[in-house]
Order: structure tokens, then C-alpha cells, then sequence
């Protein structure tokens, strides 16, 4: 049987059980790299498989390979929260993420892999009127673009999420408000990476990890040669950098220089408990957010680390404060041990909006400045695709081109969960 | 945690501090000489660097003085302190 294609279903899980599951086929082929491909795509996470996929795909370019420096799932496509939402106030950015949440929907289906994909509402609670007055401006942006944010009582936020003891009438910051985003989703993480990564395989892709790329290579006439990896140098037509925080290393050695920071964002995992939360709770005025997943855990993330940092690990004060603003709300989590905790490096641009586009080296693509690149990984894989195929921009990804910077024409994005 | 070694206060812990972003000149002077895009370029475009990397901090808790740290953004750790507008 071919890799790749074997489908996975009730039926050919009880064949194999007959076999002792010994006869399931890999996942995915591993190759020995070629001298030269059509295109490209330096890193194997979310984004940089997604982007794979599609364009094998929608665009029929299969010469295609995945370089990643490490493991497949090991880098910010596990780094997460795995919070999917389309609760941004530009209208630039709620349509893309509407086609997000909407593909993540349908995802497991076209991926025949299941990614857990769990649709539950995500609360935000409100308790500063600053942060009142913003959000119901989102609320009617999103109401105009298609995206839902209702409002509701105290004592509704109360009733659906009964562990929340904290934020009465007499604490430091009581809750005075709160918003339900039906469409928030969690997922798993683990599945999103394998399961495009299957996909991608079975159309042809190449996937080569611990291909660790040092620096892209230009030909004379300023085009994109290829990349200069630990395993040799690789030719291709076009390249694609799809690697999070470490995007300005790379484009650093062709001298591309890119409006971006990069930063340390972190988050905790409790030990499993009793299913006691099921939406996705956010509080933006003490900057903690958290989810519980389908083993229990309860997932938390907070504000990213002060200063640019590439460690991918803890800041004991961020951490601090997001466990006490988490128990200011929670008290009775007090009780719970975290088991893991871990950081993944983010990079931002000055307006905290995306980046997909081309760049002035002719044939060299990036996508960055993903601050919550998770719940953007299938329509970012879709648009992206559509760019390095047909080198224009797709519809939904129009305004978010390199070139807005040369006007300073910034789409400002609270949206995301940073102040930086 | 950070210990920063504020050369007026000696090591103090990074929450007497607030990170103000990377280093960068002063602005130019002489607008005239320079192009919208250079300009631009010094707007927004950052130092990023993996490994030692120069910021500012200032000492809000403390004696109030800005100053450029040069800190490791792999390791966090912090190879020098000196006031800002020393250099």
C-alpha cells in the first residue's frame, strides 16, 4: 500500500488490530535530498507544512520540499495554546481569520486524520471599562465582517463557568463584563502538524527534518538560488521562509531587513483533572487566558517575556504573575500542580499584524509576524500557497504585503494578546 | 528573573526595571539628507539578533536613569549595564 494513502477509518483500525497493528504503513516517506527543487519551504511547522499541501493541491507543484531543523510538531506548531478564534477588530484581518476557524472546521474530514477539533465558545471577562469600550468596538467590527461577539451578564459568565469564584463586587478588579465568541475552537496540535504533513506526503511533498537551513543563497543577478544547509546546499526556483521567530536570521544573510522582533512567549500545563471548564476563558485586563483539554490539563498562557529573546523557556516573573492573576479569578486552583511548562520564540511586526509576501529578492516569499499563528494555520498554508504558486496575493491576505510598511500604512491589530 | 546591574544602584531584580525596546541612534539631525525610506528604516526596522543584543531599560523603581544593557537573547544573560547616553 502506498504511504500516505492509507485511510484511516473504523474499518481498517479493527483490520489492523487483527495484526496486531504491526502491517499501518508510515505516515509520511522520508527522502534522500535531491540537488534541486521547484520550490522550497524553510520550516516543517503549521504554517510551513499547510503551505506545502496546498500547493500540491490547488496548484499541482509537487516538487516541493519541507526543510525543518528539528522534528515535525516540535516547534511552535506544539509551542501553543491551541486557541482557535476570529475575534480581531480590522476588517483586514476577521475575514482571513473567518476562513481559518472555517477550514480548521472541515479539516480533519479533508485531512482523513483527526485533529480533536473541539468547537466550545470563548469567554472573554471583562473588568476595566477601557477594556469594555474596546471590545464592544470589536464587537460591532465583527458584527460588519461576519464574525460573532455577544455580550453577557455577570451572572450568565458565572453560570457557565462555575470554578470562576473570583472578580466579585469586592476584589481588586471586579468583573463588570463579558463577551461569548461562539466560534472559538481548540484542537490538537500534534494531529494539525501530522496530519498536513500526511497529506502533503501523499500528494508528493518531501518532508526533510533535521535539515537545519544556515542561509539562503542568491544568484548573481539578485534572484533566489536555493538554501545552504547542514546537509549541502539546495537549489530551487522559489523559497519560502516559514519559521516564526527565527525569520530575520535567515533573510539577515541575503540583507532583507524586515520590521520584525522577536520575543519569548510562554504558557503552563496543571495536571489532568475533572472536565470543570469548557470554553475557553480569556481575561485581557489581568492577561491570562486558559482552556481545558480533552485529557483534563488545564492550559494556560499569559503575556510574553520583556525583551527580545530567542530562549524558547520560562520567565519566573511571568509566570508568577500569570498564576496569580489566574488564581485573583480562580482561587481554587490553587490546588492544582502544573506539569510542563515551555516557551516558543514569536516574532511581531510594529503593527502586530501578519506578514505574507514577497520580497524585493525576486522568488523569496515569507510568511511572519504570526503573534498566534495557530489558529491561522490553514488559511495562512492556503494563502500563502497562492502566493509562491502564482505570485500574486490571494484575496484575503492582500493587505497584509511587505509593502505597507514603505507608507507606514500599519493595520493595527489589538486583537492579538500582546502589548508589546 | 533578570538581576540588572544599574551602575548607580548596584544589582537590582528586573522588576524595579521596564524594558523600552531596542537599541537605536538618535534620530538624524538633517531630515534633508535622508530619504522617506531610509527614515522608515530607522523607524521600524529593529536589531533582532540571536545572542548578545543591546536594549534599553529603564529604572522606574529605582533611580529613574535609562540604560543601554547588552543581554544574550538565547541565554538572558546580561554581559554589560552602562547609562545610556554614556556612549
Amino acid at each position: 500500500m502506498k504511504v500516505g494513502l492509507q485511510k484511516y477509518s473504523l474499518y481498517s483500525l479493527v483490520r489492523n488490530s487483527f495484526t496486531r497493528h504491526r502491517n499501518w504503513s508510515p505516515a509520511w516517506i522520508n527522502h534522500d535530498l535531491k540537488k534541486s527543487y521547484d520550490v522550497i519551504i524553510i520550516g516543517g511547522g503549521g504554517h510551513g507544512l499547510a503551505t506545502a499541501y496546498y500547493l500540491a493541491k490547488d496548484h499541482g507543484v509537487t516538487n516541493v520540499a519541507v526543510l525543518e531543523r528539528g522534528w515535525l510538531g516540535g516547534g511552535n506548531v506544539a509551542r501553543n495554546t491551541v486557541t482557535i478564534r476570529s475575534n480581531y477588530l480590522r476588517q483586514e484581518s476577521i475575514p482571513f481569520f473567518i476562513k481559518s476557524v472555517e477550514m480548521y472546521e472541515g479539516l480533519s474530514n479533508e485531512l482523513n486524520f483527526n485533529l480533536m477539533h473541539s468547537r466550545r465558545s470563548m469567554i472573554d471577562i471583562i473588568q476595566t471599562y477601557p477594556k469594555l469600550r474596546e471590545i464592544t468596538r470589536k464587537m460591532y467590527t465583527m458584527d460588519i465582517f461576519g464574525s460573532t461577539y455577544k455580550p453577557i451578564s455577570v451572572s450568565e459568565i458565572r453560570r457557565r463557568i462555575p470554578t470562576l469564584a473570583g472578580g466579585g463586587k469586592s476584589s481588586r478588579l471586579p468583573i463588570i463584563a463579558g463577551m461569548v465568541h461562539p466560534e472559538g475552537a481548540v484542537n490538537r496540535h500534534d494531529a494539525v502538524a501530522w496530519g498536513y504533513a500526511r497529506a502533503a506526503s501523499s500528494l508528493g511533498v518531501e518532508i526533510h527534518q533535521n535539515t537545519k537551513v544556515n542561509s539562503l543563497l542568491q544568484n548573481e543577478d539578485g534572484t533566489i538560488r536555493g538554501v545552504s544547509t547542514v546537509k549541502g546546499d539546495i537549489l530551487a526556483d522559489r523559497v519560502a521562509v516559514a519559521v516564526s521567530g527565527h525569520t530575520t536570521q535567515l533573510t539577515d544573510t541575503v540583507g532583507l531587513r524586515l520590521p520584525l522582533r522577536s520575543f519569548n512567549l510562554s504558557a503552563f500545563v496543571s495536571e489532568p483533572i475533572k472536565p470543570m471548564i469548557d470554553v475557553v476563558v480569556n481575561c485581557p485586563d489581568l492577561g491570562v487566558y486558559l482552556s481545558q483539554t480533552a485529557k483534563g490539563e488545564l492550559v494556560i498562557g499569559g503575556a510574553p517575556d520583556p525583551g527580545q529573546s530567542f530562549r524558547r523557556g520560562t520567565n519566573q516573573l511571568v509566570f508568577e504573575r500569570t498564576v496569580g492573576a489566574m488564581l485573583e479569578l480562580f482561587p481554587s486552583f490553587k490546588k492544582l500542580k502544573l506539569l510542563r511548562q515551555w516557551g516558543g520564540t514569536v516574532d511581531i511586526a510594529p503593527d502586530a499584524s501578519p506578514i505574507i509576501s514577497e520580497t524585493e529578492i525576486p522568488s523569496l516569499y515569507i510568511t511572519a509576524g504570526w503573534w498566534g499563528g495557530y489558529k491561522a494555520i490553514p488559511a495562512g498554508g492556503l494563502t500563502f500557497a497562492n502566493l509562491i504558486a502564482t505570485n500574486t496575493p490571494h484575496q484575503l491576505t492582500k493587505s497584509f504585503t511587505l509593502d505597507r510598511f514603505e507608507t507606514l500604512d500599519y493595520i493595527l491589530e489589538p486583537g492579538t494578546t500582546t502589548r508589546v | 528573573m533578570l538581576i540588572i546591574d544599574c551602575p548607580f544602584c548596584g544589582p537590582r531584580d528586573e522588576r524595579e526595571f521596564e524594558y523600552c525596546g531596542p537599541y537605536r541612534e538618535h534620530r538624524p539631525d538633517k531630515m534633508d539628507n535622508l530619504s522617506a525610506s531610509d527614515f522608515i528604516d530607522y523607524l521600524i526596522v529593529p536589531e533582532n539578533p540571536e545572542g548578545a543584543g543591546r536594549e534599553f531599560w529603564w529604572h522606574k523603581r529605582g533611580c529613574g536613569e535609562w540604560l543601554l544593557v547588552v543581554r544574550d537573547t538565547k541565554t538572558h544573560q546580561i554581559l554589560s549595564t552602562v547609562e545610556a547616553d554614556a556612549e
